[in-house]
């Protein structure tokens, strides 16, 4: 269902659990869908030899895409007219992550959303902003 | 670094949906999604991106016959110049992504993408060293030439692994 002007105000939050326990399943399940295939996501002896992290981490844009259900559960379907976001930290393996939009703005049949991912330890993953078109 | 056609397919969206956790039938039931708003299967807002898929020169995929960096009988099939890549030290990460939609995408869309550099600009850090930013934007368009999104990407190259946040 969309989103009406009338019965929205500033300040206003939605939120959503995105994942909890992050499978390595699911990282490889991105490679392949998104055809990303980075071995930092997916090739835990490269990851740690070789490019020196402690273990694989998720593709930025696999955080973008789940905050996207949050926002589209929200929103409804084909009412995003804007979505960004900065990838501010890493998510790995075993993470658990929630997300929430907050209005910004109402402009007509426009609304703004501020738009944040965080990790279980409250470290914010994903930061963002989204718009979309309500009804009156 | 884009495709050259970008054909929207109904398995691939579906698959893409499936692997970002969205359960949404708009994505995958075609009677079902007709009785939505958008009236018919669309793609998730993130599934542009895959358009990877469909570049013939994209690096992070490994070619046939091709020799590719990650593990096999050794950690890497590549030896790399240390922050080339990923490999030896830091590397490439993403950094922002931004899109604005003019429609969502359908199955049964033929795109055609095109990229053009932005700015780049540098920051120093204390969890990954030097980092260089680089901005690029692409336009995707439709079988009829509509500009259908407009996708803007920022990627890092640091100078170390970047560090956990304590």
């Amino acid at each position: 269902m969309a989103l009406s002007a009338s019965k929205l105000k500033v300040g206003d939050t939605h939120s959503a659990r995105l994942v909890e326990d992050l499978k390595r399943t699911q990282i490889v399940q991105y490679a392949g869908a998104s055809g990303d295939y980075n071995p930092l996501h997916t090739d835990e002896v490269f990851t740690t030899k070789v490019a020196g992290y402690p273990s694989v981490f998720a593709h930025g844009m696999l955080t973008m895409g789940m905050t996207g259900k949050m926002l589209t559960d929200y929103v409804g379907d084909a009412r995003l007219t804007k979505f960004g976001v900065r990838f501010t930290n890493q998510v790995w393996p075993g993470d658990t992550l929630d997300s929430t939009a907050t209005v910004k703005a109402i402009n007509g049949d426009l609304v703004e959303l501020d738009v944040e991912t965080t990790n279980q330890d409250g470290v914010v993953v994903v930061s963002g902003y989204a718009e979309a078109r309500v009804d009156p | 670094m884009a495709a050259k056609t970008f054909p929207v397919e109904a398995g691939h969206i579906m698959m893409f949906a499936r692997s970002v956790g969205d359960d949404n039938q708009v994505y995958y039931d075609a009677d079902y999604a007709k009785t939505t708003e958008a009236k018919g299967i669309i793609a998730p807002p993130t599934f542009a991106q895959s358009s990877a898929q469909f570049d013939p020169n994209y690096g992070l995929r490994p070619k046939i016959g091709q020799p590719w960096f990650g593990s096999g009988k050794n950690p890497t099939g590549i030896v790399r110049e240390p922050g080339g890549g990923g490999g030896g030290g830091g590397g490439g990460l993403h950094a922002e992504q931004h899109f604005e939609y003019h429609r969502h995408l359908k199955p049964g869309d033929v795109l055609t993408a095109e990229t053009k550099p932005g700015k780049t600009w540098e920051k120093e850090s204390k969890r990954a060293g030097k980092l260089v930013f680089s901005e690029s934007v692409t336009e995707y368009r439709d079988q009829n030439g509509e500009l259908v999104i407009t996708a803007r990407g920022v990627g890092v190259r640091t100078e170390r692994p970047v560090d956990a946040k304590a």
